[in-house]
């Protein structure tokens, strides 16, 4: 029997699959030329995409566009570790101990509601607008999301396997180190790959008020200048980087979790 | 005295949402003997594997008491080594791994635990996948995987329940002699649960037949057949004996436990 490609679930060659995700690509940057230089848009609202790029080596080369995207990039990564490296080890606690997540999980349920943007504010009052404050927005929004994400995770380790290691003789600290962390580790790394996209969103937002350098500040100054190329090339930069780490980091679980077959 | 001695065992669970609680054990008396094998053949649902983990130490009776080597049970421990119904291989660990982890608890050095762990694996047939995660194999050698992990910490009590039972009637067989070969040459105590009377009476000693909810230890029938056993045993006029009795003790009991699930 021959089947379709669009039988459910049927894998894909991988180079169908790259070929596939790169058209799309094309497609896109090809109605996005049609619109600008086909005259569908004025260049004063979008603009065309040899522009962007003029506009973007434009950046590096006289305005440390470099700089900017490294305070960027440190911004992130800093008020995500910072974030990743309490919110991990409280997760797995409250995912193994019932007492502690019945301490902390109504509250860090209502604390992940409260939206990271809105304490911008606040934080510029309490820390200015240096980068404390643009630390402090990344870690609100992430932390309360991946201590609860990282809860559950560790909270549905299969009984059987737990059971399994007492009948070997495991104690309930070998527990957690040897059957809960492990089996827990693949799905607590895809956690925090996702997580980090969701800083990225935060990172821009801080940046977009009350800030000197970075993207966001980039961002908000062209928009001054009415300068969309300039935008564009921003936002650009901001998608490519978080492919990239989102490629760097899938590719690292992959290695590190040979065992996982990732649904 | 004996190696086991299961005391008056019952278990009541609780009903769930208004219903009447289930009564999944009657008051259960059981003495083992050291170096039996024992199989525990019952219709499903009539409370083997919770007899089993009662024995494992995983559940908690709700009255009565177990005693190994006259100590009583009150939680799981490496002394009663255990396959599960399930597969309960850890899947971040090779087939080596999963061997090691009750060795490690053990204490035992990584060159001790190594070279234990390549022992049984030799002993179950898995040379050469030694290095293979869980799901690189199939049930049958999942399964003999799990069984080297559980006799590599060398328990005094060896329960199984049900570890063939998702397995095709070919690879069963096979597996029935991979463990029969292993007891007849290791001597363990064995309690074994299964559903399937050609497999409790190719594997036991004694045969302990319970009855249908809640479970009761209807009879008990030793099996006088030779050791070793090899397979064409069970062509001989003793084993159909044997099995022609034991299919009408639990016909009665799979035809009430039918009713009661109607
Ligand atoms: N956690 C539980 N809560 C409530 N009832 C339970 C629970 N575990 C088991 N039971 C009930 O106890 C009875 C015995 O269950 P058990 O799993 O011991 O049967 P079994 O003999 O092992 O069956 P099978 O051969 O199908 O594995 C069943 O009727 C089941 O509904
Ligand atoms: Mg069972």
């Amino acid at each position: 029997m021959k089947r379709s490609p669009f039988t459910p679930l049927r894998p894909l060659s991988p180079g169908v699959r790259v070929a596939l995700g790169i058209a799309f690509f094309v497609a896109f940057v090809a109605l996005w030329a049609q619109a600008t230089y086909g005259g569908w848009v004025r260049p004063l609202f979008l603009a065309s995409p040899g522009s962007a790029v003029v506009a973007g080596v434009t950046l590096f080369t006289e305005y440390g566009f470099a700089f900017d995207i490294a305070v960027t990039i440190w911004r992130v990564v800093g008020g995500f570790i910072v974030a990743a490296v309490i919110a991990v080890p409280l997760g797995i606690a409250m995912g193994a101990f019932k007492p502690v997540e019945a301490f902390f999980e109504p509250f860090i349920s209502f604390a992940r509601y409260l939206p990271a943007s809105a304490f911008i504010p606040l934080l510029i009052l309490w820390a200015g607008i240096g980068e404390t404050q643009k630390l402090a927005v990344i870690f609100i929004g992430s932390f309360f999301q991946l201590v609860l994400m990282v809860a559950v995770i560790v909270g549905a380790t299969r009984i059987d396997l737990v059971e399994a290691a007492y009948t070997l003789g495991a104690r309930p600290s070998g527990i957690v180190r040897r059957v809960m962390l492990p089996n827990a580790a693949p799905q607590i790394a895809e956690t925090l790959r996702l997580v980090l996209g969701w800083a990225w969103t935060y990172v821009i937002v801080a940046e977009l008020i009350g800030a000197q350098t970075g993207i966001g500040h980039m961002i908000m100054d062209s928009q001054r200048l009415l300068d969309t190329g300039q935008m564009i090339f921003g936002i650009v930069t901001i998608g490519v980087i978080g492919l990239v780490t989102d490629l760097l980091f899938k590719e690292a679980n992959r290695r590190l979790f040979p065992w996982f077959q990732a649904s | 005295m004996s190696k086991l001695a299961i005391r008056g065992v019952t278990r009541v669970f609780p009903g769930v949402r208004g219903r009447a609680p289930v009564k999944a054990l009657e008051p259960i008396d059981l003495d083992v003997a050291d170096n039996d094998f024992i199989c525990i053949l019952g219709p499903s649902g009539c409370g083997k594997s919770t007899l089993l983990r009662i024995v494992a130490g995983l559940a908690e009776p709700s009255a009565g008491e177990v005693r190994l080597d006259g100590r009583a049970i009150s939680g799981p421990g490496p002394d009663r080594g255990m396959v599960f119904q399930s597969y309960t291989l850890f899947p971040w660990l090779t087939v080596r791994g999963n061997i090691c982890f009750g060795l490690n608890e053990k204490g035992l050095s990584k060159a001790e635990q190594r070279a234990r762990a390549d022992e049984f694996i030799g002993r179950v047939g898995l040379t050469g996948f030694e290095d293979h995660f869980p799901r690189q194999l199939s049930g049958g050698m999942q399964q003999r995987t799990a069984l080297a992990r559980a006799l590599a910490t060398d328990p005094e009590l060896l329960l199984l329940d049900e570890p063939f039972g998702a397995l095709d009637n070919q690879t069963r067989a096979l597996m029935q002699e991979l463990l029969l070969g292993i007891w007849e040459a290791h001597r363990k105590t064995v309690l074994f649960v299964t559903h399937d009377i050609d497999e409790a009476i190719f594997l036991a000693t004694r045969v302990v037949v319970m009855s249908a909810r809640p479970g009761r230890i209807k009879c008990d029938i030793p099996i006088a057949l030779d050791h070793p056993r090899r397979y064409t045993v069970k062509t001989t006029p003793e084993f159909a004996a044997y099995k022609a009795r034991l299919t009408d003790e639990i016909r009665d009991e799979a035809i009430r436990a039918i009713a009661l699930e109607a």
